[in-house]
């Protein structure tokens, strides 16, 4: 091969299928007698179900078996907690999981009640109107402030409050930090995120075939493997018993990973009771309240600085909505502890969050998973902190980077993956200092924003960095194998959604293999194909099963050169391996196509030594120490029009550092795509509650999505730290995008409209013009 | 009692198909588990994402907001009208090259859409084509390959005009 696959541009193998309709997303799947369900859910945020009776329901023409709680027997039983909480000294945490059905009562909204199976999904939606639920109403806790007074209705009335956990780290010791500071600044900030909103929501369609005694499953999870093992153990079959198929996935964004939802199991379940096969898809108004969410948290916040500006210390008590149940423990919350550190060197932090229960829809991670929550608080208090110390808001955050050569980095605090939150490595100026030169910070506030305000015009320039933890573990699996035909196989475990695998993970195997990627087919998400792994979440894909397919590929490549050097009786070193063939140096006659090799490796006679594996074949596992970390900085320059505070963005640069990269065309699609998740949440996206619990905006015309109106072009930049923790040096980018955007807005409109100098401040997100003009209204000046 | 079944007769991507239908069938439906042209997704069933996309009569219609039978008498083109794997049509090679895609759910409408819309622009610019695809969403992508996706393919029409 005279051209590298690893770190081309190269466009996607899936492309053709996707866009000719010819990709199985799950819906697509079409089983001969399948039968259809419908979910009927909670309308109450908090209530007792005094009883459920289904009589007219199950008499209708088509129904075929309604389940409530009762109904189910030991499978209707609190899911299994997805992630533990890391072992943090102190910490406390009430694990609360949620039944497939609610048995007594509801604790949110939209909570499954009954589970209608029919032979169509029109009949079984006509079933759930017949059913007939006699509601006791309870009081409500919704908002997160209130929810956590001792005295607010409880969630779970077995728990003294709706405390679900108390999280307290510490490094240094803030007291120092504030005794040595020249300036304290303190603020409160809220943060709200929405849903993940992808365009395919969820779905299960499964098959019992009692003949073979197995269970197939079709899930748009991002986790197959856990689903798989999960699924064994509550229907109380084997493992190997079970196959879930993870086939192309439209969007997850993490909330596909919860772990277990309801339908996950009412669908397997039902398939196994009913003998034929069952098909579930959530409609987008049941996503809205069926899917989880990420949400608000609350921040009081301060930090401790020099009077040069270097921070000191930082402390900060945060409340965080974990919603009616908290499956997956503490990754949120802790995701905002760590991140808020950002790149800057913080000697003193101490920081401790409160997750509540409250009356509303599970909180588990998307796209970003709290760090945002982090990102805002540390960003917001350098802006402030420049403007009161008069510093430029580059400078002063140029001015407290960790510098390069002070890596890895021990911030001493425990992360997500259980492990000490230690950077690996970074070059955080010179990715400040690109953005720099590519946004014209100087020439921008020396020059162009003062033209343009002598025209009235509102401009605003904002930038912002972070950092993000990436690529943990435990680990991923690859499986390559050289076929008869010459093809090679490359099979993981981890699902795919969009992020370009099929393509990725073949520029990994094919410079190894000599073979062109067009003769690797990417095989992801069946756990029959790959029986190992966790699932693609963290910006972790890439990262993990990346590695695990470089050695892979590795080693079917030595097992190719050792075979053919026995063939051809001559030493490894004189053999090339290129077009997918072994050649003998120089001797292009001499030579054997890796299909060949493939079958020799195999033979039906013959006595072959000790030791040996057969086939062309490995399987690779690899998992990181701990997680690398990526970084980035973005800066735009908006215009708002202060009639209505609507904002355009006129620029939009991003300059970032994911390691070493597999593909960039897919990186800065990844980038991209993440800015435009950014923008929603920064600009409008947010789930509306009422007192009662109840999701005021629950449509896709309510609760709005960015539109090619609303994201700009973006601009990029890369720079590129080679992660140690891995051989191909990769950091993950999944998430990148769209962690640092609220911040850089909040920043942008305050300069443009020049807020500050009329005493006010924006310490909120999302920030939709409506609110902005409602805080710019409320200046003083 | 069974809901009521009524025949319909109608142009699927050129070839003349007949069906009894409810009256309560969505077209959407109809397309993908009738038909089993299941390249037509479903991503809201209220008329605001556009992934079901289709062209009635030639003009870009939501699938999830009309019945089957409205489309009695009528002609439907969908995504498989376009290209396949082998021979992808200039608009899917144009999202190809330019990375338009990445889950690919949303794709499939935004092609119907800016199938239409290039036939009646052929010389569109980046705001004309963020007008007209203003009405699909995409969660993956930021839009900004899939504009210069359709300006590529406009252009590689222009030239071999």
């Amino acid at each position: 091969m005279s051209t590298r696959a690893f770190g081309a541009s190269l466009p996607r193998r899936e492309d053709a299928r996707l866009l000719t309709g010819q990709a199985t997303f799950v819906d697509d799947i079409d089983l001969p007698g399948c039968l259809h369900a419908a979910v009927l859910r909670s309308p109450f945020a908090h209530a007792r179900i005094r009883s459920i009776d289904t009589t007219a329901a199950l008499a209708r023409e088509g129904v075929v078996a309604i389940y409530a709680a009762a109904d189910l027997g030991a499978v209707c039983c609190p899911g299994p907690l997805a992630v533990p909480p890391p072992p943090i000294e102190g910490a406390l945490f009430h694990q609360r999981t949620q039944s497939p059905l609610a048995r007594d009562k509801v604790r949110y909204a939209g909570e499954p009640v009954a589970f209608v199976v029919a032979e169509s999904r029109y009949v079984a939606e006509d079933a759930l109107e017949d059913i007939v639920v006699d509601w006791e109403p309870l009081p409500v806790s919704a908002d997160l402030q209130a929810a956590a007074r001792p005295d607010a209705p409880r969630v779970h009335e077995d728990l003294p409050d709706n405390i679900a956990a108390r999280v307290r780290q510490v490094k240094g010791d803030y007291a120092l930090a504030v005794r040595g500071a020249a300036h304290v600044i303190r603020r409160r900030f809220t943060y709200d995120h929405g849903c993940s909103s992808p365009i395919e929501t969820r779905g299960v369609v499964a098959q019992w075939d009692a003949r073979a005694d197995r269970l197939t499953v079709w899930d748009t999870t991002q986790a197959p493997v856990f689903i798989r093992n999960g699924l064994a153990a509550s229907l109380g079959l084997g493992e190997r018993q079970v196959r879930v198929v993870a086939p192309f996935i439209g969007g997850g964004f993490g909330p596909k990973i919860m772990m277990f939802y309801p339908e996950e199991i009412l669908v397997p379940w039902a398939a196994m009771q009913l003998g034929r096969p069952v098909k579930w898809i959530e409609d987008r108004a049941e996503h809205f309240v069926a899917t989880t969410h990420e949400r608000g948290q609350i921040h009081e916040a301060e930090i401790a600085l020099g009077a040069d500006g270097r921070i000191l210390g930082v402390r900060d008590e945060f409340l965080h909505d974990t919603g009616a149940y908290d499956p997956y423990g503490l990754t949120v919350p802790i995701n905002s502890q760590c991140t808020l550190l950002g790149p800057y060197a913080i000697p003193h932090y101490d920081s401790t969050f409160c997750a509540v229960f409250t009356h509303k829809p599970i909180v588990t991670p998307y796209r970003g998973a709290g760090r945002q929550h982090g990102v805002f608080v540390i960003e917001r208090l350098l802006d402030i902190a420049a403007r009161e110390l008069s510093i430029d808001c580059a400078e002063i955050r140029r001015r407290n980077f960790i510098p390069p050569d002070a890596f890895p980095w021990d911030n001493a605090l425990i992360y997500q993956d259980f492990t000490r939150l230690t950077y690996d490595s970074g070059q955080y100026a010179k990715v400040l200092d690109q953005l720099l030169e590519r946004i014209g910070y100087t020439d921008f506030i020396a020059q162009e924003q003062p033209r343009l305000r002598a025209q009235g015009r509102h401009v605003g320039i904002g930038l912002v960095c972070y950092v993000e933890g990436t690529g943990i573990g435990p680990y991923e699996g690859a499986k390559l194998q050289v076929q008869a035909n010459g093809r090679v196989s490359l099979v993981t475990g981890i699902g795919t959604q969009g992020q370009g695998h099929y393509t990725s993970f073949a520029q990994i195997a094919a410079d190894h293999l000599g073979v062109d990627i067009a003769d690797i087919d990417v095989i992801t998400g069946d756990t029959d194909q790959f029986y190992w792994g966790a699932g693609t979440f963290a910006s972790r894909g890439a990262v993990v099963a990346g590695n695990a397919i470089d050695q892979a590929a590795r080693q079917v490549r030595a097992k190719a050169l050792r075979l053919a050097a026995e063939i051809f009786e001559c030493a490894e070193g004189d053999l090339v391996l290129e077009g997918g063939r072994v050649a003998i140096a120089g001797l292009p006659s001499k030579s054997l196509g890796l299909g060949e090799l493939a079958q020799r490796a195999n033979p039906m006679r013959g006595a072959v030594a000790a030791g040996t594996e057969p086939g062309l074949e490995s399987t690779s596992y690899f998992g990181p120490p701990s997680g690398s970390t990526a970084n980035g900085a973005h800066a735009m320059v908006i215009e708002v029009d202060p009639r209505t505070m609507n904002v355009r963005i006129l620029r939009y640069v991003v300059v970032h550092d994911c390691g070493v990269v597999i593909n960039p065309m897919i990186v800065e699609g990844q980038v991209r795509g993440g800015v435009a998740q950014g923008i929603g949440n920064a600009f409008f996206e947010q789930l509306v509650f009422d007192s009662e619990g109840q999701l005021l905006n629950a449509s896709l015309a309510d609760y709005l999505l960015p539109s090619s109106m609303d994201v700009p072009s973006i601009e990029l930049g890369h720079v590129e730290t080679p992660s140690p923790l891995n051989p191909l040096g990769i950091k993950g980018v999944g998430e990148a995008g769209a962690i640092p955007v609220g911040p850089l807005f909040a920043q942008a409109i305050e300069d443009a409209l020049q807020l500050p100098k009329r005493g006010v401040e924006l310490l909120e997100i999302p920030l939709s013009p409506s609110r902005v003009w409602e805080l710019a209204r409320s200046a003083t000046g | 009692m069974a809901e009521r079944q009524y025949p319909i007769r109608l142009t699927v991507n050129g070839t003349e198909r007949e069906a009894q239908v409810e009256a309560r069938l969505l077209l959407s439906d109809f397309i993908r588990h009738r038909l089993g042209l299941t390249g037509t997704h479903v991503g809201c069933e209220h008329g605001v994402c556009g992934a079901c996309t289709i062209l009635h009569d030639g003009v870009p219609a939501r699938a999830c907001l009309l019945f089957a039978v409205q489309t009695h008498g009528h002609s439907i083109e969908t995504v498989e009208s376009l290209g396949t794997p082998e021979h992808l049509h200039p608009l899917q090679e144009a999202f190809r090259a330019c990375h338009g895609l990445q889950c690919g759910y949303c794709t499939p409408g935004i092609l119907m859409t800016m199938k239409a819309f290039l036939e009646q622009h052929p010389d569109p610019d980046e705001a004309a084509i963020r007008k007209a695809l203003s009405g699909n969403l995409c969660r993956c992508t930021g839009y900004q390959n899939i504009v210069a996706a359709v300006a590529r393919a406009a252009a590689v029409a222009r030239e071999g005009a």
